[in-house]
């Protein structure tokens, strides 16, 4: 088949720029073949290369005693004590969920569970971050649907339990959704596996489903802005498998235990072309392809279709020779492909050939390693002006203003249609705060969140940068297990615009001071840019995904808070109502500065609440809603009433950070408060749990009608 | 009592199954591919697992059940062997024809996964002895296709003969005569939609399941 000529259209149809164009001439002497531009379109493009994000995430910490392996590999490694470790990442599928929910989010969900497997690692929990346009938006209610079942319908039959997430909506989502998937792994210290290959003439082979002509192009398509032809998009959107994700699970898993593995990379973006440079270049070798010996179900396939496609469910790996064929009884024993397709060499070449024919010879290192680096300009986010005009609102109307919205109302509707139970060790479910799961066959458990405050973000990038990490921080503190480390999906609008690279220049700064300050190193992430659709970005949405060790299960504070336990606040209450749920969702207004984040104030408290573990029956962190939000959760998920003692609006929906309500015995409740006033941690008795009845001031309702408002609400905005 | 669990390559609740049963027996199952053909010899009771055995697709259970070693479970079943299926299992156990009926989509159209509350229709049988007949408990859901279906002369029958081990107290899923699980006419073959498997340890929210598995042991020890 004759190849196209190369043209200004087409290079700029591959997304490249002209002087990125000029650069591949300078690379390689020559005008490149047509399969070529395509592979350096896949190398280069925003979303594999982070050209604009790399010179920022350097400033990340990542390091730290409990770190295996950080950012650059498929997934994050973290040690959690006994030889174990546990592997995890998030990963964002935006653009194609927006084209094509269902797959899209589907796919989402499949990419990262491969990034985990791919080291070795058994996925034993999800979660999912999902922004959505205004609920009344007409693509809203399509979009939650099909994403949700999606999200449900990949993770369910794969058979990896959901266990926490987030969903809320803004307008500024209207044409951009955001679905970041989270997948968390375990596996043996001493046993995972890297992408890195070793040995000249080592077999290349590859493994899992076979490829089509499924999101050719996709990664060059998350690189670029929507505008109204997006519907002409939907080819470029893949197609799940998630029976034969599971069968490749269970094979590369097998195929590991065998020694057959000497380096492994799944095919998730740019397939093919990105798996075999990264494998080359992590290993400084060269890599041939023979795509002739490349699985297809379509017919006539092209080298370029193949470098490009992005057909799910496959893996690249390099063997030792000599176990070829143990390693290729495992993939027949699950029905899976297995074909050799090619072999390292000691040049630094990525000769792809077709046929007989030589569709492609690139310098492989060049390809990733020269691969544009800018420093965009940025400019910072002005400061906002403190909210000066606080309103005043009664407690108990604010409240049933904050729990009716889609933002907070329960999420039932969500997550049951997750199995978050499979695999039997979800012994903390989704639906308040972090969720947990036993490390199967130990006294260990693992405590999973995710979090950002994107309004807080777009107010004041620095402050919400920090309070992502440090509400993950809570949250996990807030069932007793230590935070280990953390995975940044960091989803921003066009990185060609200064004010929208200094929104992500200065979540960055706030992220990089809180999980130094916090001891949460980032280990793995992912960049997620040009979320615009006709120049309109979304909010910054930095999602902070974190994990946390319970060395004992009996360590937990599992909750729920008992009847007649007392509620103590712990944290300073100044009353900032700026960037509050309450201001967006009672008055809807989205004026002030986000609250400000005392880093050591979150260190310290975070702490006591795990060190005095054993005298709490439950607790949780202060964040949207503040005091009130919290109180009214934590009643109701123990099925009791609750009653704070009065204050101003700022009492019941500040939202100042670094602050827990814990439910405690009676008998405990004088000790916890003494004991931390000797911390020195701010501590008070605020109320107590029991009855029927939500008491705040001289306020009350009903908690069984606050309890059906709040279990109404999201299904009657987008159910 | 030794046991077996067939692993089809979709199945995920292979191992919570594997679990309980050895909890409970103080035996590990043999775990029993798809493709082998023969039961392991001396095995007492089969148990088909949850999951989705192949991707669910053409209909739930309807490739498991055409699997090389359902011909011997089925064998051993019409022998007077005792057979679970759990959730998929269940829906495997009706496309062979060993329970009657048929599992459809649910009435919402969505998947379910929660807790939901049971009522034993019979302690009459080796699966539901560790229970009262009457009695409430709480067992999770997981499922898309538990919707299930019996024609008018089919419901009088199992209702006449005591084969409905346990109905919804709340129907989830639009199941007739919210039927959560039924019996087979030797009684010794059960499916049930709910996973008693999930709720088998305090730490995981109850042991409501944990009685269905001690009361299978001790029938079975008695035998």
């Amino acid at each position: 088949m004759q190849e196209p000529k190369i043209t200004d259209e087409l290079i700029a149809a591959h997304g490249l720029a002209s002087d990125e164009y000029a650069q591949i001439i300078r690379l390689l002497n020559r005008e490149p073949s047509y399969t070529e531009l395509g592979i350096f379109s896949a190398m280069w493009n925003e979303h594999c290369s982070y050209k604009s994000s790399k010179k920022w995430l350097r400033t990340l910490p990542t390091e730290g005693p409990q770190v295996i392996c950080g950012p650059g590999e498929n997934a994050g490694v973290v040690d959690i004590g006994d030889g174990q470790a546990v592997v995890f990442k998030m990963e964002s599928h935006n653009h194609p969920s927006y084209i094509e929910p269902y797959q899209g989010a589907a796919t989402g969900v499949g990419g990262i569970l491969r990034d985990v497997f791919t080291m070795g690692a058994r996925p034993i929990a999800a979660m999912n971050s999902l922004s959505f346009g205004e609920p009344s938006h007409p693509k809203t209610k399509s979009l939650v649907a099909g994403v949700v079942a999606g999200v449900g319908g990949y993770g369910n039959s794969f058979g990896v339990p959901t266990v926490g997430g987030e969903v809320r909506f803004d307008p500024a989502y209207n044409g951009n959704c955001l679905v970041n998937a989270f997948a968390a792994g375990l596996a043996d210290a001493d046993k995972i596996f890297y992408s890195a290959a070793s040995g000249v003439g080592m077999p290349v082979v590859y493994l899992g489903a076979k490829t089509g002509r499924d999101g050719v192009g996709g990664a060059t398509m998350a690189s670029a802005e929507f505008d109204d032809n997006i519907e002409d998009k939907r080819p470029t959107v893949q197609v799940g498998d998630p029976f034969t994700e599971k069968r490749l699970m269970e094979a590369t898993l097998e195929l590991m235990a065998t020694g057959a593995v000497i380096s492994i990379q799944d095919m998730g973006a740019a397939g093919l072309t990105c798996s075999a440079v990264e494998m080359g270049d992590k290993g400084n070798l060269g890599v041939r392809l023979n795509l002739e010996d490349v699985p297809v179900r379509e017919e006539n396939m092209t080298a370029y279709e193949m470098m490009l496609s992005e057909s799910q469910e496959r893996m690249l790996m390099v063997l030792k020779p000599e176990l070829e064929a143990e390693a290729k009884a495992v993939f027949d024993k699950w029905d899976l492909d297995f074909a050799i397709v090619g072999e390292t060499i000691a040049e630094d070449r990525f000769l792809v050939m077709h046929n007989g024919e030589l569709k492609a010879d690139l310098p492989l290192k060049a390809l990733s390693g020269t691969a544009p680096e800018y420093d965009r300009p940025h400019v910072a986010t002005p400061a906002p002006a403190a909210l000066t005009d606080a309103p005043q609102i009664d407690p108990v109307e604010g409240l049933k203003a904050i729990i009716s919205s889609p933002n907070y109302a329960a999420k039932n509707w969500v997550y049951e249609q997750y199995d978050h139970m499979v695999m039997a060790d979800t012994v903390r479910r989704p639906g308040l705060g972090a969720g947990v799961i036993r490390v199967h066959g130990t006294p260990k458990a693992l405590a999973f969140t995710s979090d950002v405050t994107p309004r807080y973000c777009r107010a004041n990038p620095v402050e919400g940068g920090k309070q992502a990490v440090a509400e993950a921080y809570r949250n996990l503190s807030a069932v007793g297990a230590k935070p280990l480390a953390s995975t940044d999906n960091l989803n921003f609008g066009n990185p060609e615009k200064p004010e929208i690279m200094g929104q992500f220049v200065g979540c960055i700064k706030g992220i990089g001071e809180a999980c130094a300050a916090l001891d949460m190193p980032i280990v793995s992430g992912n960049v997620s840019l040009y979320n615009e659709t006709d120049g309109s970005g979304i909010l910054p949405t930095p999602t902070i995904g974190a994990v946390g060790l319970l060395e004992d299960l009996a360590d937990m504070i599992g909750g729920p808070a008992q009847d007649g336990d007392l509620a103590i606040l712990i944290g300073n209450t100044e009353g900032h109502l700026g960037q509050s749920a309450l201001l967006a969702e009672a008055f809807g207004r989205a004026d002030g500065d986000a609250p400000t984040v005392d880093l050591t104030a979150e260190a310290l408290h975070g702490t006591f609440v795990r060190d005095y573990h054993a005298m709490i029956h439950a607790a949780t962190d202060l964040s949207d809603g503040g005091l009130a939000m919290a109180a009214f959760e934590m009643a109701e998920s123990a099925g009791c009433g609750i009653a704070i003692e009065d204050g101003d609006t700022g009492w019941f929906f500040g939202e100042d950070q670094a602050r827990y309500l814990l439910a405690v015995p009676m008998t405990e409740a004088t000790i916890l408060v003494d004991l931390a006033k000797s911390s020195g941690v701010p501590a008070r008795l605020v109320g107590s749990f029991g009855g029927d009845t939500l008491t705040f001031g001289d306020a009350s309702a009903k908690m069984a009608d606050l309890s059906a408002l709040y279990h109404a609400g999201f299904e009657a905005a987008v159910g | 009592m030794q046991s077996a669990v067939i692993v089809f390559p979709g199945s995920n609740c292979d191992r919570d199954l594997k679990v309980a049963l050895t909890k409970a027996t103080g035996k590990t199952p043999h775990m029993v591919w798809h493709k082998d053909t023969a039961l392991p010899a001396g095995v007492d009771f089969v148990g088909i697992p949850g999951g989705f055995s192949f991707g669910d697709y053409l209909r739930c259970g309807a490739i498991a059940a055409r699997a090389p070693i359902m011909q011997s479970v089925i064998n051993f079943a019409n022998g007077g062997g005792i057979v679970m299926g759990i959730c998929n299992g269940f829906q495997v156990l009706v496309e062979t024809g060993l329970l009657p009926g048929a599992l459809m989509r649910n009435a919402g159209l969505k998947y379910i996964c929660k807790d939901v509350a049971l009522k034993v229709e019979t302690s009459q049988s080796l699966f539901t002895n560790g229970y009262n007949q009457g009695e409430k408990i709480t067992i999770p859901i997981a499922h898309h296709d538990g919707n299930y279906l019996a024609d008018d002369a089919l419901l009088a029958r199992l209702k006449g003969e005591d084969r409905i081990a346990f109905t919804y107290e709340d129907n989830p899923n639009g199941s007739v005569a919210d039927i959560a699980g039924i019996l087979s006419e030797n009684r010794r073959v059960m499916g049930m939609m709910p996973h008693p498997e999930r709720l088998n340890d305090p730490a995981l929210g109850g042991r409501d399941g944990a009685k269905l598995f001690e009361g299978l042991m001790s029938s079975l020890a008695d035998a």
